[in-house]
């Protein structure tokens, strides 16, 4: 089932944050928001996750049917991985949260750190915990806001590796925010290029090369996206 | 409900393994209440004071009216107020004093019963004052309330000696004076004895008319002396006090010290801890993903105050039973101390959960529940008359605003039986609780 979003609007004030936005995400896929500081990422993101309220617009999954992963882990540091992934699979009212928590401790690999405290994980684990509690209700959409920002290359490779797998395995549809250009290309099926709050591009990342192609350095993905940006005045 | 119930779970887990945390959360609270409930519940020791008695071994006993008066039964009640240092003379009292070892030397000088028996003019003893002017103040605020004691225990005994001099005066009888007993015949005899010489005096008689003046100035001097008994015991005590409580605490202070110092507690750890708890989901980025459809904000706010009023309410509740081991407190009360500690956790920590939804971080919502607590205990606790009217008027207010005099009240009452009853104030309490948990409510917009 296709997730849609459309013209989603909504205002800071007097200050337009997100204005008439609108795309749809396939079973599946990888979607890339990608765009400059305070081009609405994190906002549109927050609206889909049911954090905040849209001023104008439709949504077509209610957020109960949203797995919400959040830029920094939002887990608790004295709890261990076990505790915090059973605490928020009651609070999500799955069936039998044990037999999910040990189905999300095998995936993300994290058995053998079960019984520690998150806060005594590396940085990529504790986010892989995050993802982790984002996926306990088994939701037919994921968000990751920013997931690799804290991580090491190393880490970042096995974090998209695990969330790639989540896509073409599960059939979970991703809807991801990046600065990291080149993440983006490499991961995601579709981007879509959000500045001051409009959606100025959706396509694949070849689509957005071709369209600064003429000029350019073929091989320089981020030098294309800067310069799109540039060209309609962002 | 159920989501309630795995938040405090959660909570609790937390605590658990905050070790250090919720012990400064109990121990340093309860510090400070026990500091607070010993300065009021009990004075500073009694001051050393050297001291010197020159009256020869065996003279301190004197005779006035026939009545035996010992100076040494006064100097024995003096030392209930003082610690008293014993020297053998003037000089080394002064340097008792000077070296610090008495904040006062008292000398009572050898012709003080002399003065006193003999019509030498008042006694008199020498006090010698060192130290700061705080201690001066203290040892001298001490001697001087026990000379004024002993004063008056003097004056009542010649008063009674006088008044028994009067009555023998009137009525007849033996008299002791310094020139030794003598027996008198009274006034009213006097007057009886006259009666009889008048009636057998004819009328015009020249002897009659003297008879009659002396007869009359007899009369005069015994209606005179029927004012004087009374005139005696009012310069004897010259003001009598009766004492009403018209409003406030009935209770004494050692019992108010108790209610006190748990009151103290239980605000410290209600409004630490809850307003930690709240602002550590923010800090946790937890506050995002559990207000989007796991949990209500009213609900979080709900579970936090339940948290921290519970956990008050218990270290207050044991707070009393350890008290209760040592002291008076009247067990028989217990249900209503469990009533009086949950109302106040309650109001104490919708406080906190409002202070943290404000201050949204750890840190910065424990110094303000630090900055707030402090003043709202030492407010609560000025007595009206101390300041002014209108700035008394404002402290009034705060104190009805905040939940530490209401939960001091409903302490007091519970604990001790004071006044106001118990209802006024749990019900006070449950209206701030209502109030500041839709103050948290609303500052959870911006959370």
């Amino acid at each position: 089932m296709t997730t849609d979003a459309r013209g989603v609007t909504k205002r800071f004030g007097s200050r337009v944050a997100l204005r008439d936005v609108s795309f749809s995400v396939a079973e599946g896929e990888l979607l890339a928001i990608i765009g400059p500081n305070g081009a609405g990422k994190t906002t549109l993101l927050s609206i889909l996750a049911g954090i905040l309220r849209a001023d104008a617009g439709q949504l077509s999954r209610p957020p109960r049917e949203v797995g919400w992963v959040p830029q920094q882990p939002a887990v608790y540091g004295k709890l261990s991985v076990r505790e915090n992934l059973r605490l928020f699979a009651r609070l999500e009212k799955v069936a039998d949260p044990d037999a999910v928590v040990a189905r999300m401790l095998e995936q993300t690999g994290l058995g053998d750190r079960a019984d520690d405290e998150l806060g005594t994980l590396s940085g990529g684990n504790r986010q892989r915990v995050n993802i982790a509690v984002g996926l306990l209700a088994d939701p037919p959409l994921l968000l990751l806001d920013e997931p690799s920002s804290s991580l090491d290359p190393r880490q970042r490779e096995r974090l998209w590796e695990f969330v790639d797998g989540l896509a073409r395995r599960a059939g979970t549809a991703v809807v991801f925010t990046t600065h990291n250009v080149a993440e983006a290309e490499r991961w995601a099926d579709r981007v879509l290029v959000l500045a001051d709050g409009e959606v100025i591009f959706t396509g694949t990342p070849g689509e957005l090369r071709a369209a600064e192609i003429e000029g350019g350095d073929a091989t320089d993905f981020e030098g294309a996206f800067v310069r799109f940006l540039r060209e309609r005045g962002h | 409900m159920s989501s309630l119930r795995w938040l405090l779970l959660k909570d609790l887990q937390i605590l658990r393994r905050s070790k250090l945390l919720v012990a400064l959360l109990v121990l340093y609270p309860i510090a400070i209440a026990l500091l607070i409930g010993l300065a009021l519940s009990r004075g500073p020791d009694k001051p050393k004071v050297a001291f010197l008695n020159q009256i020869p071994i065996g003279q301190s006993v004197t005779n006035v009216g026939g009545k035996d008066i010992d100076f040494a039964r006064y100097a024995d009640r003096f030392f209930d107020a003082v610690d008293p240092v014993r020297v053998r003379s003037r000089a080394e009292a002064i340097d008792k004093v000077k070296s610090g070892d008495a904040l006062a030397a008292l000398i009572i000088p050898a012709d003080t019963v002399d003065r006193l028996n003999g019509g030498l003019g008042q006694a008199r003893v020498e006090v010698i004052y060192n130290g700061d002017a705080v201690k001066q103040s203290y040892v001298r605020n001490t001697i001087d309330a026990e000379l004024a004691k002993a004063n008056g225990a003097l004056s009542s005994t010649i008063r009674d000696v006088a008044v028994t001099d009067l009555k023998t005066l009137t009525d007849g009888g033996e008299i002791t004076t310094p020139l030794g007993s003598q027996r008198l015949l009274g006034l009213r005899k006097a007057r009886a004895a006259l009666a009889q010489v008048l009636d057998t005096l004819p009328a015009g008689s020249p002897e009659r008319a003297a008879i009659a003046a002396v007869d009359d100035f007899a009369n005069q001097a015994l209606i005179g002396l029927e004012f004087a008994t009374p005139a005696l015991n009012a310069v004897s005590k010259p003001i009598a006090v009766r004492a009403t409580v018209l409003d406030g605490s009935r209770t004494p202070l050692d019992a108010f010290a108790v209610a006190l110092a748990v009151a103290v507690s239980l605000l410290f750890i209600a409004v630490l801890l809850a307003s930690g708890v709240l602002a550590l989901e923010r800090e946790e980025q937890a506050y995002g993903r559990l207000v989007r459809g796991l949990v209500s904000r009213s609900a979080l706010l709900a579970e936090k105050i339940l948290l921290a009023a519970v956990c008050s309410a218990l270290v207050a509740l044991v707070m009393l039973a350890g008290i209760g081991a040592f002291t008076g407190v009247d067990w028989g009360r217990f249900g209503q101390w469990v009533i009086a500690v949950f109302a106040g956790g309650l109001g104490c920590s919708a406080l906190g959960v409002a202070i943290g939804a404000l201050a949204r971080e750890v840190r910065a919502a424990s110094l303000l529940g630090l900055l707030l607590a402090l003043p709202l205990a030492f407010l609560a606790l000025v007595p009206s008359g101390a300041v002014a009217v209108g700035v008394y008027d404002v402290i009034r207010v705060v104190n009805a605003a905040f939940p530490f005099k209401p939960t001091l009240q409903a302490l007091d009452a519970a604990v001790n039986g004071a006044h106001p009853s118990l209802l006024g104030p749990s019900l006070h309490l449950l209206a701030l609780t209502v109030a500041f948990g839709a103050l948290a409510r609303l500052a959870l917009r911006r959370f």
